[in-house]
Formats: C-alpha cells, structure tokens, sequence
C-alpha cells in the first residue's frame, strides 16, 4: 500500500487535467480523425493502378494546379489586404469603425452559394463591375481568386487585429527616438511582430479556400481543365456513385494540404520560438 | 548640450499636465525630475524627446529651438521604464538598431558597428549575454540593454523614464549607482523621471521637485531636503510631523509646546503649520524644558533605523520620531513607556501662503 502511494506522481495544480484531455482525445479521434481514416479506407478498395490513373487524370491535374493555385493566390492577397483593414480598424479612429468592423465577419456567415451567385452577377461580362473591364473576370481563374479571397477576408484581420493591438506604443517611440523613419519602425519592429499572427491568418484562409465549393461553382464557369476546381471533381465523382474515385482524389488534396500546413505551422514555431523562454 | 525649457504647457483634454513649466539645464547635469504620479514629470520628459507635442512654450538645445522637430532629429537617448526592447532582435541587435537604421551615407561599416555596439555592451557588462533574446535576461540586464541601445546613438540628451521602477530594491540601488558612475564618466546631460526621493537624492546634480504639472522647487538634494520651498516638498522628500497652531511673538504654539521660530516670523500673528522630520524628534527620559509628555504606542525595528510611535499627553495626536538603534539602546524604551517629546529643528510654513 505504502508503496503504491509513494508511487503516485504529484497531481497537477490545475484540477481536471486528465477529464480535459480525455474529452479532446475524443473529440478529435470522433470529429476529426475518423471521418478522415474513412477517405482513406474507401480507396484501399481501389487497387495501385486503378488509383494512380484516377488521380494522375490530366483534368484531375489541371484542377490540383488551379485549386492550389488559386487558393495560394488568394490566401496572399488576404495577407496583404487583411493586414491593411487590421491596421486600420487599430489604429485610426473614424465614424462607422465599428460597423465595418462587423462588416470583416459577413464573410463567415453568409452562405457560400450566396456569396457565389453575388459576386458572379457583379463579375460576369454584363455585370456592374464586369463591364468596365475588356477582360474577363467570372468565368476564369480571376473569378475564383476573388471569390476565395472573399471568403478567406475575416482570417488574417481576426488573427492580426489582437496583435497589433497589443504592440505598445513604446516600442514604436523607442524606434523613433533611436533615428529610425515610420518605413524602417514598420519593417523593422512592427512587422517581425506581426509575422506569426500573419502566418496563422494565411494558413487558415489558405486552408479555408482549399477546401471551398459553394461560392466557386458558380463565379468558375467550371471548364474541364480550365477552370474546374479539385472539389467540384470530387462533387461530380460523388453524384456519379464513384465513391473510390472521388476519396482517391480527396487523399491526394488532404495528403498535401497536410504537407503544407505542416511546413507553414514549422515555419511559425521557427518564428515564435524567440519569443519565449 | 545645454537645455531650455520655457513656459511649456501640455494639456490632455480637461487634464492640465503642464502649467507654464521653465528649467534651465546645464551641459553635463544630471537632472531628477521627482513628483507623485500625475504631477506631470513624464510629460514634461516625453515633450523633451518629442514623444508628445507642447501647446505652448519652447524647448532649446543649446539655444536653438527645436520645438517642432521630430524626435528622430533631436539626438536623443530615450529609457523606458518597461524597457521596449525589441523582443524579435537579439541584444546585439537590439543596441545595434539606432546604427543599423540610419541612412547609407552617415551609416557606419557593419565592422564598426560591430566593435561599437560590443564595446557598449562591455560598459553595461553583457557582453557574454550578445546572442540572447531580451526574454532570456532578467528585469536588471533588460534594462541595461535599453539604456546600451540609447547611448549607441551618441546622443547629446539621456532622457530616463523612472529607468528602475520595475526593478526589485537592490537591483534598483546598483543600478541607480552605475548611472551615476556612467554619467561622471561620459558627462552626457540626463535627465531622469523617479517618484522615489531616495534615488533622486541620491544620483541627481539637481533636483526639480514637481506637483500638478507646476514645478515646486529646483536644487541641490542638500537643498531641497534641507531647506524645503513649500509644505509640499518637505512632505514629499521624507516623513514628517506636523503641528498645527498659532504664531505669536517669534514663538509657535500649539498644545504645551512654545517653539522659537525663525527671525522671520517674528512679527506676524497668525495660523501657522510646523513641519518636523522624525529624526529631529527629541525623547526624554525625564522632563526637561520645552518638553511635553508623550506614551510610546508602537516601536518598529527597521534595521539600524528604530521608528517610534508617539502618542501626545497634552493634545491626544500621534508623533513619529526616529532614533538610530544606539539611541535607542541608551533610552531602553519599552511600548507603554512615558517619555517627554520636544522637536529640535522645526520649519514654519503660514497656510495662506500654501493651499495643502
């Protein structure tokens, strides 16, 4: 008995460690992994061969290059234009801040066949903003590039704003004060601190367009190899009862989505290690 | 470099930061800037720095106004209280920024700013710690570093924001020394921020004693402590007691006590506040004249200082003295103990000269 008690390791300070971990464990093992293993369970059914011509398909490639692409695209200008609207709802005070605040957010309630119809009838040839230009924009990879950084608007404002926020002032002085311009503080001091919060927006948009359907189909026009994304493909396989077909496609985008936003995530933890102690 | 400071004024909203605040700085001083939180001292430092705009006055350097110049081009070292280091730089990095960042003309060779910025971490004794993140250096070493990052510069002005106010005591005391020290050595004219009287006493050439953004009294520590302008700056610099009575023919008078004031007062009948430091409390075994009685109430030992509780027999108010611990040891003062009380040093002030 006494043994045992001596054996007993210390019980940590904050209570419910072990009730808190097990309820992640589940919930992730549950919503998480499970439905993933499934995608890869459904294309063991298929053999190697049959699973390299399906996913080596020239549509198929040309929708890897186009989805990833544009989602890369997209998840830039996010990072450009999200940390400018982040700036400015920190750092200047103006009428209707607050609403325009709010307005970052629409994004993520509206329904992405909403969003899709709306910007497609703003873009198309004949619409209010697609007739000034004598290019196309609805119906290219343009159109995509639009739609997904509309959806992927509220990631990088929501994960840079509380950091910009929390950047005191004194820094900034003491950049003054040691000679330095308003460019050299922002490159220098402000962005560096910005950078992992930047990087964590950029993933999430990044990942939040990858996966996107609803808003795309409809601005896409979704011409085989032009302009047909990795998630209609797998849309068409599915309501063709192709199931094998449609989980080989999806391991293949959820394979290197994985890669990616493992570098990114390493990419921040080089970044942040600094930081801490 | 020699500094003016005419009649500035700083207002923030319907606060009054500065009123209409002059200090003449001679090259070389170290200046302390010593007041209660919102008396407006930071203020004052920020508008030297160009850190905040006046909204009235004029600040020279060397006889040239440089009023509205931005506070990249005033040659300004400036120390925060939090430090603001830059927490993604390296120490290296963090001292060699102000080099770093100017343009390529007046920039030095990255050799020379190397053997510059090395050298200046030799003087703040960090030249082990180059590599390290300010996160990895206690509150002390952060705050050398910030103060090796604003000398990088060369600037002409130190200007230190309560520079050891986050620091434990003893950090605080070594530090404030080394910044003397630093100063005798290189002769930069500084100015420093502190709400503590003990390190304004202690570091600064001269001290400017400050109370809602007004400017109470300039002088020598020996000035200001010994002969305090006004009520104000004899309660601010140490501990005192007060007695509250009435002048009449050269003597103040309150409860038993009669006590021959200064020359000055002589003629004048009226209220009038005596201000007595603790130390300056005499303790009696026995009556002597000019004494009244007292009851020890409270005896605290702080180190080789005893603080002694006084309650008054004649007019029931409470008296602080302080006796060194030999003194103590000679009167064999016990709580409860009778002891006669007479003040030996006493500073008068009329109360319609001075609103308290």
């Amino acid at each position: 008995m006494n043994s045992l008690t001596l054996k007993k390791k210390p019980a940590h300070i904050i209570p419910g460690f072990h009730l808190s971990l097990g309820y992640t464990m589940l919930y992730v093992s549950l919503l998480v992994l499970l439905p993933l293993a499934m995608i890869f369970i459904h294309t063991m059914t298929l053999s190697w061969s049959e699973f390299t011509s399906i996913v080596s398909n020239p549509r198929a490639v040309a929708s890897y290059k186009l989805s990833f692409g544009t989602a890369l695209a997209a998840g830039l200008l996010n990072v450009l234009f999200g940390t400018i609207i982040a700036w400015v709802l920190v750092r200047y005070h103006f009428p209707f801040k607050r609403i325009i605040d709010g307005l970052v957010d629409l994004p993520f309630a509206l329904p992405t066949a909403v969003a899709g119809i709306a910007l497609t009838s703003l873009y198309a040839p004949n619409g209010w903003i697609g007739r000034i230009f004598d290019f196309k924009i609805a119906f290219t990879p343009l159109g995509i590039i639009i739609a997904l950084t509309f959806i992927g608007l509220p990631f990088v404002v929501r994960t840079v704003q509380p950091v910009l926020q929390n950047i005191s002032a004194e820094i900034e002085e003491a950049s003054a004060s040691l000679g330095a311009t308003r460019l050299q503080t922002f490159i220098k001091v402000i962005f560096p601190e910005l950078l992992p919060a930047i990087l964590t927006g950029f993933s999430l948009a990044f990942a939040r367009a990858l996966g996107e359907y609803g808003s795309v189909v409809f601005i896409a026009g979704n011409m085989p190899m032009k302009t047909e994304i990795t998630p209609l493909i797998i849309m068409t396989k599915l309501e063709q009862y192709d199931y094998a077909g449609a989980t080989s496609i999806a391991v293949v985008m959820l394979v290197t989505s994985f890669v990616l936003l493992f570098t990114i995530n390493l990419i921040q933890w080089l970044a942040n290690r600094r930081f801490v102690h | 470099m020699s500094i003016q400071i005419q009649n500035v004024s700083k207002r923030f909203g319907s606060f009054q930061a500065l009123k209409d605040v002059s200090i003449d700085i001679q090259s070389g001083e170290l200046i302390a800037l010593l007041g209660p939180s919102g008396s407006g001292k930071t203020s004052l430092l920020r508008v030297i720095a160009g850190l905040e705009a006046s909204d009235g006055g004029d600040i020279l350097f060397d006889g040239q106004t440089i009023t509205n110049r931005h506070p990249k081009e005033r040659n300004v070292g400036f120390v925060f209280q939090h430090y603001a280091l830059f927490r993604h730089m390296t120490v290296f990095n963090n001292v060699a920024y102000g080099l770093k960042v100017r343009p390529r003309k007046t920039r030095p060779s990255k050799e020379k700013i190397k053997d510059k910025v090395m050298e200046l971490l030799q003087l703040v004794k960090l030249e082990n710690f180059a590599e390290r993140y300010p996160t990895q250096l206690s509150g002390g070493q952060r705050q050398r570093v910030a103060l090796a990052r604003a000398l990088a510069v060369e600037p002409k002005v130190l200007l230190l924001d309560e520079p050891f106010g986050a620091l434990d005591a003893k950090v605080r005391k070594e530090l404030r020394r080394w910044l003397r020290k630093l100063h005798d050595e290189f002769h930069i004219t500084s100015i420093f921020v502190t709400h503590d009287q003990e390190e304004a006493l202690d570091v600064a050439d001269r001290i400017v004693v400050m109370n809602n953004g007004q400017i109470e009294q300039i002088g020598s520590p020996d000035e200001v402590y010994t002969h305090p302008k006004s009520p104000f700056v004899y309660d601010f610099l140490g501990n005192v007691n007060l007695f509250k009575g009435r002048l009449h023919n050269g003597h103040l008078t309150h409860g038993e006590f009669t006590i021959a004031v200064p020359d000055s007062y002589a003629h004048t009948q009226e209220d009038a506040v005596g201000y007595v430091r603790p130390h300056n409390i005499q303790i009696e075994k026995t009556a002597v004249s000019g004494t009244v009685p007292a009851k020890v109430s409270h005896i605290h030992l702080l180190g080789p200082i005893v603080q002694i509780e006084l309650r008054r027999k004649d007019v029931d108010e409470y008296l602080e003295a302080e006796l060194s611990k030999e003194q103590y040891h000679t009167l064999q003062l016990k709580v409860g103990d009778e002891v006669f009380v007479k003040p030996k040093e006493l500073k008068v002030f009329i109360p319609e000269d001075f609103s308290i």
